[in-house]
């Protein structure tokens, strides 16, 4: 067992890691059997505690009392504190499941492009990268009728520095679409595209980009279709055939 | 009435005695009542709750004595060397509750505040230093001693049958 990991246990079953150490852990978990079997004996214990800590509970007298004296308190308003105190919780309950939603949408997002990711890393592997082979959108474009639910535009790259290889098509959690190759000086980048209902609710509406395992990744909506431009290009290069994406009529 | 029952149980933990509690929690709402002006909108109602009560408990007679007979901190105190059966195992096969309630009131008051704070009211780091006073490093470093203890508590009862 690996005493740096062991020291983190604690921090990590109390959800106070950050997300980048939560992943290594989760990961290091997975192949670290003296380790899990350590989270698991902390975990009974952390389960047991909790329940056994609610131990006391106060009598309906005593509650009784307290609300008679908070009632007969001179000099302030009950109802007022009472307001401001529930407000308070409230607030404290809204934030809490704001931070919730957000960091949930943080770990699908990171998770949607850690498969695009895999997907892009897979065909660049594979022996076949591309079932169309041509540097022609016009014969890119119609091989994919009739194999994905949608279609889309692709943009003519006379003047740029990008080549299209081809296309395939691919698949984002049981929704298919497409996967174009293009090439920028000795990058190959992939353009996956998906109908936006299919994989685009935590992605938000808005275009972002961030890198992912050293891969520069744009995306956006257009058109109620979601565009995932990814490689190892510059975020120059990933930006710029973006932009030649959304221009594409 | 907001945290009542959450408050008067870690009274009770603290305190050890059900009138004691009842008193803690009584003197922090009325304090609370009193003070409520000073509490600031946008920080943690809870925390301040929990540190009213907390800084009552630690004026009362029970709390003097509890925070004068505080060990010092064992940083280096040698683990129970981990046996065939461990304090999960004595949880599983035994009445859990009972066996960890006692283990956990056996806990020196430092211990047993942080334990309950974090593992009962499921309190961030960030939410106990503010309740304690003390630095976030301080609650980790607590927590985890706390933790230690609990486990060693348990394991002396195994070695006692």
């Amino acid at each position: 067992m690996a005493d740096d990991w062991t020291a983190k246990l604690e921090t990590y079953l109390d959800g106070e890691l950050s997300a980048g150490e939560m992943r290594d852990l989760d990961a290091h978990l997975r192949s670290c059997p003296s380790c899990a079997a350590d989270v698991l004996s902390r975990i009974q214990i952390k389960r047991a505690v909790h329940t056994a800590g609610k131990r006391y509970s106060p009598s309906p007298e005593f509650r009784q009392r307290i609300k008679k004296s908070i009632a007969t308190k001179p000099g302030v308003s009950p109802i007022r504190m009472w307001l401001g105190a529930t407000a308070a919780i409230a607030l404290l309950l809204i934030a809490g499941l704001v931070t919730f939603t957000v960091r949930q949408q943080q770990l699908q997002r990171r998770q949607t492009f850690s498969e695009l990711a895999d997907l892009h890393v897979a065909t660049l592997a594979s022996a076949s990268p591309v079932d169309v082979i041509s540097t022609d959108r016009h014969t890119v474009k119609p091989w994919f009728q009739g194999k994905i639910p949608f279609t889309f535009n692709l943009p003519e790259l006379q003047n740029s520095e990008f080549t299209l290889i081809g296309g395939r098509v691919t698949y984002l959690g049981q929704a298919p679409g497409a996967e174009l190759i293009y090439q920028v000086r000795k990058h190959q980048i992939s353009v996956f595209i998906f109908q936006d209902r299919d994989v685009g609710h935590d992605l938000g509406s808005s275009s972002s980009s961030l890198q992912q395992l050293s891969f520069n990744i744009e995306s956006w909506n257009q058109d109620g279709l979601r565009y995932f431009v990814i490689g190892d290009a510059s975020s120059n290069d990933i930006r710029n055939l973006a932009d030649l994406l959304k221009k594409a009529r | 009435m907001p945290l009542f029952d959450q408050l008067f149980n870690f009274a009770h933990w603290l305190a050890q005695d059900r009138t004691e509690a009842e008193d803690l929690v009584q003197e922090t709402y009325a304090k609370a009542l009193r003070g409520f002006s000073s509490f600031q909108p946008g920080t943690n109602f809870r925390a301040w709750m929990y540190r009213i009560l907390r800084n009552t408990f630690l004026t009362s007679r029970t709390g003097l004595k509890a925070s004068a007979t505080i060990p010092l901190d064992s940083e280096d105190a040698p683990e129970f060397p981990a046996g065939p059966e461990t304090p999960e195992t004595i949880l599983i096969e035994h009445s859990q509750s009972q066996i960890l309630q006692t283990a956990i009131e056996s806990l020196p008051i430092h211990f047993r505040e942080v334990l309950l704070l974090c593992e009962v009211e499921e309190m961030s780091y960030q939410e106990i230093a503010e309740t304690l006073s003390i630095p976030m490093g301080t609650v980790m470093s607590r927590l985890s001693r706390a933790r230690r203890a609990l486990r060693e508590s348990l394991q002396q009862k195994l070695v006692r049958g």
